[in-house]
């Protein structure tokens, strides 16, 4: 970005949003919003105590079981609804209702069901992000161009082959943005899961701080929350590019 | 049939002569309520090019993919080298009028699936590959993707990977149905030279009267609705001229006002 001429870096409104936090934090006008240096420095303190980092362990091992468990079950299933025309019938109108339905309602639910610990999270997780991955992937599926599968066949390939070297590499740009999406959807099916929990991971941590009143570190975690998020968005992206550059024709 | 140089011949039928390769006997196709193919009978000489032409609708390349073995035929038989077949096969080697290449792969993987396909060792298969790569004009693009060709280009790997099977019979679906003008007319040219050199069976499938006319050594005309065989017209152009010289040749061109005086009533 150019302005008047000059070069802006890329961070350019973060720092200036900090700037005004900051001066808004010292004016003192309301305790919910203290100073930005004081929160950043509240978020280094806290990153190094104990209960941070048995609460992100937690808050990681939750997520990263229910994510593989939603990638495990979604894209298979995508697949088959892709393929096979009773496997969409059977799932079709479940997987479109629950991939816009607001799950957290269902939380309070799953807590009676799978008890207030960790297994409800990951519930929480592989719920929040099975039902976009399915979409996706059946959609990749859907859109193989007939005329591949039917230049597979003319050179002699078996269903199996025409699946593996054909069908599964096509949809493949679908399939991992489907799990890109699911990825940033878990990360908010973790935290929710966890707040509505409440007593484990960031969720304990969050009601700690909010009861407590302690904002410095409310937002340090907030800040570290999104961070994370935006960085595993990230990643997925760069892996996706690379994949939709050999996709890039169609 | 003013013209000498145009020798209709009647609708083959009965006994095949020894070098018929491909036999189409009595095809009908219907799709569901639709007539698409009425009693298609024809052969197909060995070492020939021949071309389905006809309006769009006229089921030519139904016809094709029949012979292809990628659509089955309501009633009626095909036969390659004397054999009845039911689907595709290894004598016969298919090109697609949207090239049908995988975006992820190399042109030299593209050209080399059909050996991968049949299980050729990779050293043997990238080997044959790069030949005919070299034949067909794209010599240095191994190692490019298919989105970073042209359409002609991309086609060129079509043809490529077609001929690398080594397959008797070559069946291309409006191959150049998808490159502009320019490329269109020097495409036309190479696969002439192809054909020349590799000495193969070609079924073509076109709906332009001046590809088919250029590139044919006999052009089966179909009528729309259901398809049926209207008229075959062997041109009887000297092939070795310049190709600027036959496009201006009289026989050439009466062969074109011949077959647009056939299909005119198509027209709408």
């Amino acid at each position: 970005m150019k302005l008047f001429g000059f070069r802006i870096p890329m961070m350019a409104s973060l720092v200036l949003w900090a700037l005004v936090w900051e001066i808004v934090g010292r004016m003192d006008v309301i305790f919910l919003i203290p100073p930005m240096s004081s929160i950043i420095s509240a978020g280094f303190g806290l990153v190094a105590t104990g209960s941070w980092q048995s609460a992100s362990l937690v808050t990681v091992r939750s997520f990263v079981l229910g994510m593989a468990l939603a990638i495990a079950v979604g894209v298979p299933l995508g697949i088959a609804m892709g393929r096979f025309r009773i496997v969409d019938n059977i799932f079709g109108l479940w997987v479109n209702m629950f991939v816009s339905a607001p799950l957290s309602a269902l939380v309070p639910i799953l807590m009676i069901l799978f008890g207030l610990g960790e297994t409800t999270v990951v519930v929480t997780v592989f719920l929040f992000a099975v039902w976009i991955i399915v979409l996706d992937a059946r959609a990749g599926v859907m859109q193989v161009p007939p005329s591949l599968i039917e230049m597979g066949r003319s050179y002699g390939a078996s269903r199996f082959t025409i699946f593996t070297k054909i069908i599964l590499l096509s949809a493949l740009p679908e399939i991992l943005a489907g799990i890109r999406i699911g990825l940033i959807r878990g990360v908010k099916g973790v935290v929710i899961g966890q707040i509505l929990v409440s007593i484990i991971g960031y969720g304990e941590l969050f009601e700690l701080y909010s009861r407590s009143f302690d904002m410095e570190r409310f937002w340090a975690l907030t800040m570290i929350l999104f961070a994370a998020a935006m960085l595993l968005s990230a990643v997925v992206e760069h892996f996706e590019k690379r994949i939709e550059y050999y996709a890039g024709a169609r | 049939m003013a013209n000498p140089r145009l020798a209709p011949t009647a609708h083959p039928s009965g006994a095949a002569s020894p070098d018929v390769i491909v036999e189409v006997r009595d095809i009908c196709k219907h799709y569901n309520d639709v007539e698409a193919l009425r009693d298609i009978n024809l052969d197909f000489e060995r070492g020939k090019l021949t071309t389905l032409l006809g309006p769009s609708g006229c089921g030519k390349t139904t016809l094709l993919k029949i012979i292809a073995g990628l659509v089955p035929a309501t009633s009626g038989q095909i036969r390659i080298n004397g054999k009845t077949v039911t689907g595709p096969g290894p004598e016969r080697a298919f090109v697609f009028q949207d090239f049908a290449l995988m975006p992820w792969a190399t042109v030299l993987r593209n050209v080399a699936f059909g050996l991968e396909l049949k299980g050729v060792p990779q050293a043997e298969r990238n080997r044959t590959a790069r030949h005919y790569i070299r034949e067909v004009g794209l010599s240095g693009f191994e190692e490019k993707y298919p989105h970073e060709l042209s359409g002609g280009m991309r086609q060129r790997v079509g043809i490529a990977r077609a001929f690398s099977v080594n397959a008797d019979v070559l069946l291309l679906d409006e191959p150049f149905s998808a490159v502009d003008e320019q490329n269109r007319r020097k495409f036309q040219e190479d696969l002439l030279q192809l054909v020349e050199k590799e000495r193969k069976t070609f079924l073509f499938v076109t709906h332009s009267i001046e590809e088919a006319v250029y590139v044919s050594d006999r052009i089966v005309l179909l009528s729309p609705r259901p398809g049926r065989v209207s008229q075959i017209i062997e041109p009887a152009i000297d092939r070795s001229a310049a190709p600027d010289v036959i496009r201006r040749d009289k026989s050439y061109l009466d062969v074109v006002e011949e077959i647009w005086q056939g299909l005119r009533q198509y027209a709408e």
